[in-house]
């Protein structure tokens, strides 16, 4: 088990080099753009040249990354060109933010797709299944910003129930994040559902599923004592999964409902050529997903009851 | 359908009749049949376009009218106009061109490199399968819009580049279906009898293994289709998507975000179009499935 969790490491370690490497080339390769992007377009070419030379721009490439790399490793991710203050105090509350959101947003997606599914799964082709796989794929056809303006125009423009935006400047309000955790739990919920509901449908189907019916045993201690255990394992990787694609989906919600998150500081950074905001945003994005993926296979090692360590 | 399966037995059933007989098997499937008439619709609105559009799609005539105001020279703005006064329908019809070129172009170009690189990797195994499986794990590994926003950023916004930006973050995941079908396939008795024969291995993979492959990889297109109109809609909304004045859905909510509240009619539109666009590929998608699963 430990050697287990040790390779598994080790990918990931080499993983998120790799995905270092890509981000660098792809941002910093070009190091008079870089220039460009730091000391804005109305500079000269003496300027850059002198910024280029005081920040060791013309080492070798791959002395540059090394050192790039090592600046990562410790923490030092750069200076934002627009805000002109280091990255890292940006980051860490903005991260922090779409932390709370993603939470918010897991605790509402995880019982609520595995409920539907799993009612979905025990009885297979039934009303009930069928009115779920079509509830699931409507939303999940609808992008996430037009499901963001559907609510908004039913919400807020129609009911005045809810407020239209999550800037929080009077300080925190958990009004202001039902909107944005319903977009991506809508979203999201249809995908989890399917897989939940295919997991189950298969262990409906096992000799051991039926034995327990033909014993005579409640249909629900069938479910709850028998079937769920195993029908749950392939939607724990599922679940884990949607952590990548919440990261996404942050970016579109955060914009939509002007949140301060990690999303929104992106995009920006994006649109403005902040190149060491981006670098440091990807970075950290990218770990977490890598970081998830990692915990989602060795958590179903675990669980699967066929894969045994002596 | 009798005469067919009498001829099927005797010779092997030529491309038009097979395509006559999955159009056949598609009304088997009230799905299936519901979302083929949702793209239908759209491509016929796409084609059409200047013959139903009532306005020119880029035309300022009367800024913030509501749905069904009536126009200044004749006619009405069934669907109101945005903030530079242009019709939202003319700009919904002609936004579907938009949509309905470059999705499928994206998806195709996607799949290209997707099943060039997954028939290598299934096929050839060793060396080529852990190179092209790693290098696909790396671009998974992105959250898929973050990869957008770098690779656009890096190339700039147009119409290429969102092609590019779409067959580079898809191909991995079209390359793990299709490696996961050729592992499966490549073991068949065709197989070997080709490799008997001495066929060359692109041969054996392209006209031996593809075509045996295709079941599945028709629902995916579906499936894909409608997620790289998601993904088009979405980088329009981000602001990084086909430059103006080209109107695209997308685009076209991103431009009225902040007034969305005040004019609702303005955003709800073009956000109902490319939704009603993408259940019809989810649903026409869902259809071959199940219609795939019941042979």
């Amino acid at each position: 088990m430990a050697i287990l969790i040790l390779k598994r490491i080790g990918t990931m370690a080499l993983m998120m080099l790799v995905v270092s490497l890509i981000v660098f080339l792809l941002l910093e390769i070009d190091k008079e753009s870089v220039a460009v992007k730091v000391l804005g377009v109305f500079t000269t070419e003496e300027q850059r040249r002198l910024w280029l030379e005081a920040n060791g721009y013309f080492e070798p490439l791959y002395l540059r990354y090394f050192s790039w790399l090592a600046g990562f490793v410790t923490g030092d991710l750069g200076e934002s060109t627009v805000f002109r203050v280091p990255v890292s105090e940006i980051l860490w509350p903005r991260l922090a933010n779409t932390a709370i959101l993603g939470v918010l947003a897991m605790l509402v997606l995880i019982p609520l797709s595995l409920l539907l599914g799993v009612f979905a799964g025990m009885r297979e082709g039934s009303l009930q299944d069928r009115a779920i796989s079509v509830v699931s794929i409507i939303t999940t056809s609808v992008p996430e910003f037009a499901s963001g303006i559907f609510l908004v125009a039913v919400f807020v423009v129609g009911l005045h129930l809810l407020p239209g935006t999550s800037t929080m400047i009077e300080g925190f309000d958990l009004t202001q994040l039902v909107l944005p955790v319903a977009v991506l739990v809508i979203y999201d919920f249809g995908y989890v559902t399917r897989m939940t509901r295919a997991s189950m449908a298969e262990v409906m189907m096992t000799p051991y599923i039926r034995t327990a019916v033909l014993k005579g045993l409640p249909f629900r201690r069938v479910i709850v004592r028998h079937a769920l255990r195993n029908a749950l394992i392939a939607p724990f990787t599922v679940i884990m999964l949607q952590i990548n694609w919440l990261l996404s989906g942050v970016i579109v919600v955060e914009l939509l409902f002007a949140y301060k998150g990690f999303g929104t500081l992106l995009l920006e950074a994006a649109l403005n050529g902040d190149i060491f905001v981006i670098e440091a945003c990807t970075m950290v994005a990218v770990f977490v997903a890598v970081a998830t993926q990692t915990i989602a296979d060795l958590g179903y090692t675990l669980l699967n009851p066929r894969i045994r360590f002596t | 359908m009798m005469t067919e399966q009498v001829v099927g037995e005797t010779a092997p059933p030529s491309v038009v009749r097979q395509t006559v007989r999955s159009i056949g098997y598609l009304k088997e499937s009230p799905v299936a049949v519901i979302g083929t008439a949702i793209v239908v619709f759209w491509s016929l609105v796409a084609i059409l376009a200047p013959l139903i559009s009532p306005f020119e799609p880029t035309a300022t005539i009367l800024p913030f009218a509501r749905p069904l105001t009536p126009a200044p020279d004749g006619g009405r703005f069934l669907l109101g106009t945005d903030q530079l006064g242009r019709d939202i329908l003319s700009r919904i019809i002609w936004g579907s061109r938009t949509v309905l070129i470059y999705a499928p172009l994206a998806t195709f170009s996607a799949y290209l490199v997707g099943v060039m690189m997954g028939l290598a990797a299934g096929y050839l195994r060793g060396s080529t399968d852990s190179v092209l499986s790693f290098v696909s794990n790396v671009i998974l590994s992105f959250p898929v819009l973050i990869l957008y926003i770098l690779i656009i950023t890096t190339i700039g916004p147009s119409g290429l580049n969102v092609v590019i930006a779409v067959t580079f973050a898809s191909a991995p995941g079209i390359m793990r279906i299709v490696r996961g079908l050729v592992l499966d396939l490549r073991n068949r008795e065709y197989v070997a009898a080709a490799q008997t024969r001495g066929e060359s291995a692109w041969y054996i993979m392209l006209c031996e293994i593809l075509p045996n492959a295709r079941g599945p990889l028709v629902v995916d297109i579906c499936l894909r289709l409608g997620y790289v109109t998601i993904t088009i809609g979405t980088l329009g909304f981000l602001g990084l998507g086909l430059p103006p004045p080209r109107p695209d859905w997308g685009g076209m909510v991103s431009d009225i975000r902040a007034l969305a509240p005040a004019f609702p009619h303005m955003a709800v539109f073009p956000c109902l179009a490319i939704s009603s666009l993408v259940l019809g590929l989810n649903l026409l998608a869902d259809g071959l499935r199940e219609i795939s699963l019941r042979d």
